[in-house]
């Protein structure tokens, strides 16, 4: 335990960076799916074709496609950005299957009627259908989000920046506890970040929590009182 | 693109494609990884998950287990090992079993449980015991999902078995990180190559393996027409009852 001790502001700065990295892929890939999991949703040949592709390519080994994409992309085989762009993609092959499966739960009732009611197909898509498939997108987010903040612990391993550093790091030096604590930093810092967008959704989607304490002593009272 | 050309020559030049450093030698061994964690996976994974489907008990335990693997960053895991077992392929072996339980865990039971339970009520009239059950109904009904389970189990370690060459391992990484030690982009474009090839003919096979496995009466009894019906019911083929009240 003394190394970790000793080493905190290491840890600490180490797992700043990994949160930073890892929240513009969660973002960018969420921004990213959208538009393309409505066009599979609206045009019916194309769903199979780009929930095949990002099922396809969800099978390519993250390690593999960070030593690939600098040849296809050009930038640096160790700069952010190519961890950023891999951990993006990553988050998109799933994000989409989310975004096509939560706009396929709307009901064909609630999107006919909010045309009748006079809604343009954009305002339809952002204040009638997103919010609908809101628990959808939410329960995909969440995946998207614990499993990239996992996987850019991958980046250690040609020395980008983040958590990663820190199991080569103590490999090379034969120390445990460097090892132990990005593992343990890495699993905090994810189930940070689930429960934040567990907090987010509830914030943004009330009618998906039950009613609250309060709410609900006041229907037990009037019941009691019926 | 060329670096990708020369990656493509490095992989067809004779001289990576022989000797206990040949290119057959390395997949066999990321291959000989895959197989034998998620065997070992299995023996443990299928028979808990099928308890678990059947008896619906555990399942809280189960789905945080799965969930919480998820966040486990599998690299260190390796690594951890390897320090505390010192160098060899036991340790990343006992990492790949960790990383594949939950996905074939999840398949097992998720299997079970899509089983509709009329069809076991059925069963169940007609007077099978409860190994019948499970042994005709459930474990063929479930078994499309279940090597799904296995499928991304596959990928997973596949992935993962990379990393068992930074401790000594042998498989394909042994290019990629050799490659990285000396600078010779080539030789870590072509070992990349080679993982996300074995990786990709690995998910191909399982998803027709998945396609084959459904039994024959289900694909058979499959309705045409899977639109899914109007929520609300139609209640305007009855006039209005106005004025009456």
């Amino acid at each position: 335990m003394n190394w970790v001790w000793s080493n905190a502001d290491f840890i600490l700065d180490k797992t700043l960076v990994h949160l930073q990295l890892s929240s513009i892929a969660i973002v960018a890939s969420l921004v990213l799916a959208l538009p393309i999991g409505w066009a599979a949703n609206r045009v019916a040949p194309l769903r199979g074709v780009v929930l095949t592709v990002a099922g396809l390519f969800y099978s390519v080994p993250s390690f593999a496609l960070l030593v690939v994409l600098p040849t296809i992309v050009g930038y640096g085989l160790r700069s952010d950005t190519n961890l950023v762009v891999a951990l993006t993609l990553y988050g998109l092959a799933l994000m989409v299957r989310s975004v096509a499966d939560g706009l396929a739960s709307v009901e064909p009732d609630v999107r006919q009627s909010a045309t009748a009611v006079g809604y343009s197909s954009w305002q339809r898509f952002w204040r009638v259908e997103v919010p609908l498939a809101g628990p959808v997108l939410l329960a995909g987010l969440r995946v998207v989000a614990v499993s990239t903040i996992s996987l850019a612990t991958v980046g250690g391993l040609i020395g980008i920046n983040g958590l990663g550093l820190l199991f080569t790091d103590g490999l090379q030096r034969y120390i445990l506890e460097e090892i132990a604590a990005g593992i343990v930093m890495t699993i905090v810092l994810a189930l940070l970040v689930d429960a934040a967008l567990v907090r987010l959704g509830r914030a943004l989607m009330p009618w998906t929590r039950g009613p609250s304490r309060a709410e609900r002593r006041q229907g037990a009272l009037v019941g009691a009182a019926a | 693109m060329n670096f990708f050309l020369e990656a493509l020559a490095w992989i067809v030049d004779p001289a990576h494609l022989s000797g206990p450093d040949g290119i057959p030698v390395r997949v066999g061994e990321h291959l000989l990884y895959t197989v034998v964690a998620v065997a070992l996976a299995s023996v443990v994974a299928i028979p808990a998950g099928y308890a678990i489907g059947h008896t619906g008990k555990g399942r809280t335990i189960a789905v945080a287990l799965t969930g919480g693997v998820r966040a486990l960053p599998t690299v260190g895991l390796v690594f951890l090992l390897a320090l505390l077992m010192g160098i060899g392929s036991t340790p990343p072996v006992i990492a790949f079993v960790v990383l594949a339980i939950p996905s074939v865990l999840a398949g097992a039971y998720a299997g079970f449980e899509a089983v509709d339970r009329t069809t076991i009520d059925a069963a169940r009239a007609m007077g099978m015991t409860e190994r019948q059950i499970v042994a005709q109904v459930e474990v063929p009904l479930g078994l499309p999902l279940l090597i799904g389970g296995i499928r991304s189990a596959m990928l997973q370690v596949v992935a993962t078995a990379t990393v068992a060459a930074v401790v000594g391992a042998g498989g394909l990484g042994t290019y990629i990180f050799r490659g990285l030690r000396s600078n010779d982009y080539v030789q870590m474009v072509a070992g990349s190559m080679l993982v996300i090839a074995v990786a990709i003919v690995l998910e191909i096979v399982f998803a027709i393996a998945q396609r084959l496995v459904v039994p024959a009466g289900v694909t058979a009894g499959r309705p045409s027409d899977s639109r899914a019906p109007a929520s609300r019911t139609r209640t305007t083929n009855e006039p209005l009852q106005e004025g009456t009240q």
